[in-house]
């Protein structure tokens, strides 16, 4: 997401280049800085209702707020702890791989605790970070850091994608899907795991197509949307008729694809039913949703009422942080079926698997 | 020799920046109008960054009290040294080409292959500590080199032109590091999601100055700026460089290869370039991979046109660089959007070339107008009559 980015500009003087960059991301971040102040005010209201005072800080990583996927659902966590705990939100984007550090640190001196790293690139910082700042506690997500004071967030995105699997199974005519990856590392083949588990659990002579857009570390993976959707094209005219993509901004593509072809696109991490067009929202079967919001306001309400230990928190679908999505109600006549596989997996009938 | 084949835009982009990174200025007293002009231009932007502020609703004055209070404690200005050390690194390499009139864009492409490269060879030998950190250095220079040189080449051999040439291997360095790194060198015996070659040896990591805070690398740069001012401004070399920047034409007539010059310097660039990645291959992820930060060679052109390619310059440049990044998270706290600090950066480069055309220009009339003067005063009345 980062790399494809690098030399956007390149032809331009450099002071141009940056200029063009800041003013593009100003009118974002100015926008979202609005609706923080309002929601401030909501929060201090809020704040009568809670018991101890709370200080929330959220490092994001590049993208921040409002980039639609990955940082927003940990940005509706924040807000959400801000109305319902009445916490103070403190934010901080990182702009390049050197702020990440820095903004740790700079949330921890600012007073702020829990502070929560959005992603597994801030693992190495925060383990120095953490381990110099024990009296802070600390939350990291899709990553897991070994340290008394960090709370390392993870998903079983196999669970949520074993029922978008199940979902795409039931609902395919042509007993043909396919499944796009971003990076293939372990974290991108969990989801691949649990999405052919579910779908062969419905139906075991399903035929499932699988790709990854890129090797582990290209970053360019994540935001190749022109990849997924000539990927995606070819598997549509060979017979498949829903495509799962768990890749970042890159899954635009396959929605893209799903237009042109009149097929089914399956979206993830977040709802992508309701940030679509009305056009691309009649071939988004459903979503696997990863639900980061979740995992930052439970961390926050832990804090809030004293659980400042570390160690491995997994969301999972008994504690709803993953899920599937229901927009639109393409999936209304599955639904039974899916809730019957929703249960056998909390209740440990099904054990999903996480590699393929 | 092939004839150049000159690219008309390009070509145009480069003479207008080469006129504003040709030094016009060389005495003393010029100089010092050149530093006040600059610290002036610093100062305008700050102003036109604060009516930004203003027009966005946000309280320029509270912004930038919040800004030098914490930009002045110890550990944010630690940071602030620390960012500047590689950017005054980008910024010599950068600077280097501009003396000879050459614009290698590709400093950002020689970096990030250079310390693959580093890291790669680093963890592969075995050296006593100080010997190992020196090794990987030559190999990130070498690598460096290597990567300008093919632009060098291009240019010297086949006449393309340099900023394209560089502009292009940035893309196809990425292309093979992508390469190399997923083929050969990514460690896969860790499951790690953050994906690094194998890590270097403790006998290579390089020492901090600061624990954690501001690495050794920072002594490196201030060496590689002064070692700059060396040969480029008190060496035979650099004069024959900065002669074939200033009019290649008579350099030639002069004797000077030209094209030995363009390859040379190039290739010092690109070494100078190789350096740039280090602090964090050797002082903080002891290896190469996705933490590895990038576009620190375009924010060299920026530093470098901003220090005017002087030594001193750069290295005001790159702390002022350097401290407006270390507090751009205080401010974003605060809810200024921390892309306020990039416009506040292009605005200051932007303010000082114009700034600093302008008073070239009022210093160049007014000398013009006191030659005719003296001239006037000289010539008896008589004479013309």
């Amino acid at each position: 997401m980062r790399k494809n980015k690098r030399f956007a500009g390149v032809a331009l003087l450099a002071a141009v280049g940056i200029f063009a960059t800041a003013c593009g991301s100003d009118t974002k971040t100015a926008t979202s800085g609005t609706t923080g102040g309002t929601t401030a005010t909501a929060g201090t209201t809020g704040g009568t209702m809670s018991s101890t005072p709370l200080n929330l800080g959220i490092a994001f990583d590049t993208g921040g707020r409002g980039d639609g996927t990955f940082n927003d659902s940990a940005a509706r966590g924040g807000d959400k702890a801000k109305t319902e705990l009445g916490a103070k939100l403190d934010e901080l984007e990182a702009t390049g791989d050197q702020d990440r550090k820095p903004n740790l640190e700079t949330l921890t001196k600012n007073g702020d605790n829990p502070v929560i790293a959005v992603g597994f690139l801030f693992g190495d910082d925060l383990k120095t970070v953490a381990t110099a700042n024990p009296k802070t506690t600390y939350g990291i997500i899709d990553s897991v850091v070994d340290a008394p004071n960090v709370k390392s967030l993870v998903f079983a995105e196999e669970q949520g994608s074993f029922l978008v699997g199940a979902a795409a199974a039931l609902k395919s005519k042509t007993g043909h899907i396919g499944f796009i990856g971003g990076q293939e590392i372990d974290l991108i083949k969990k989801f691949q795991a649990g999405y052919a588990a579910g779908a062969m659990a419905v139906n075991p002579k399903i035929v499932i197509d699988v790709k990854y857009l890129g090797a582990a570390g290209d970053n360019a993976a994540w935001g190749s949307p022109d990849k997924a959707k000539e990927i995606a094209n070819g598997w549509y005219a060979a017979g498949a008729d829903i495509i799962y993509t768990a890749a970042g901004g890159s899954g635009a593509g396959t929605i893209d694809a799903a237009v042109a072809s009149g097929k089914w696109a399956i979206g993830v991490d977040s709802d992508q039913y309701v940030l679509a067009t009305p056009d691309q929202q009649k071939h988004i079967l459903t979503s696997m949703i990863k639900r980061v919001d979740v995992a930052v306001f439970e961390t926050a309400k832990a804090v809030q009422s004293g659980d400042t230990k570390g160690g491995v928190q997994v969301f999972d679908l008994k504690v709803d942080g993953v899920g599937y999505a229901t927009s639109g109600g393409y999936l209304d006549d599955v639904k039974d079926k899916l809730e019957a596989f929703k249960k056998q997996i909390i209740d440990g009938t099904i054990k999903v698997p996480t590699a393929p | 020799m092939v004839e150049e084949t000159r690219i008309p835009v390009a070509d145009g982009v480069g003479r207008g920046l080469s006129k504003l990174m040709t030094p016009k200025l060389h005495n003393s007293k010029n100089g010092l109008i050149t530093t006040a002009s600059s610290i002036a231009a610093v100062l305008l932007a700050l102003v036109i960054s604060g009516i930004m502020l203003k027009l966005t609703g946000k309280d320029p004055i509270a912004a930038y009290r919040k800004m030098i209070e914490t930009g002045f404690q110890s550990d944010k200005m630690l940071e602030a040294l620390q960012r500047a050390t590689p950017l005054m690194l980008s910024a010599v390499a950068v600077a280097i080409g501009f003396k000879m009139n050459l614009f290698n864009i590709g400093v950002e492409g020689q970096y990030l292959f250079a310390a693959l490269i580093a890291a790669v060879v680093g963890a592969a030998v075995s050296l006593p500590a100080p010997l190992h950190v020196a090794f990987i250095l030559v190999v990130a220079m070498a690598a460096g080199a290597f990567w300008a040189g093919i632009a060098a080449v291009l240019k010297v051999k086949r006449g393309v032109n340099e900023v394209i040439a560089t502009i292009m291997l940035n893309y196809v360095a990425l292309s093979v590091i992508q390469w190399l790194f997923d083929s050969f060198f990514r460690d896969s015996s860790k499951s790690d999601l953050n994906v690094k070659t194998k890590i270097l040896p403790r006998s290579a990591w390089m020492p901090d100055l600061a624990s954690g805070r501001l690495s050794s690398m920072f002594i490196v740069a201030l060496v590689m700026v002064f070692a700059y001012w060396i040969v480029v401004f008190k060496s035979r070399f650099g004069f024959r460089l900065r002669a074939s920047g200033l009019n290649s034409v008579a350099a030639r007539t002069a004797g000077i290869s030209s094209n030995r010059m363009i390859f040379t310097a190039l290739i010092i660039s690109g070494a100078v370039a190789g350096l740039v990645a280090m602090p964090s291959v050797l002082g903080d992820i002891h290896a190469y991979g996705q933490g590895v930060p990038d576009g620190l060679g375009f924010a060299g052109i920026a530093v470098a046109l901003l220090g005017r390619n002087h030594p001193v310059g750069i290295i005001a440049a790159a702390m002022l660089y350097g401290f407006l990044d270390a507090t751009a998270g205080v401010l974003q706290i605060q809810h200024v959007p921390s892309s306020i600090i990039d416009v506040i950066k292009a605005i200051i480069v932007l303010t000082v070339v114009i700034v600093n055309e302008a008073v070239t220009r009022w210093m160049n009339r007014r000398t013009a107008a006191r030659t005719s003067m003296a001239l006037q005063a000289a010539t008896p009345v008589g004479a013309l009559a």
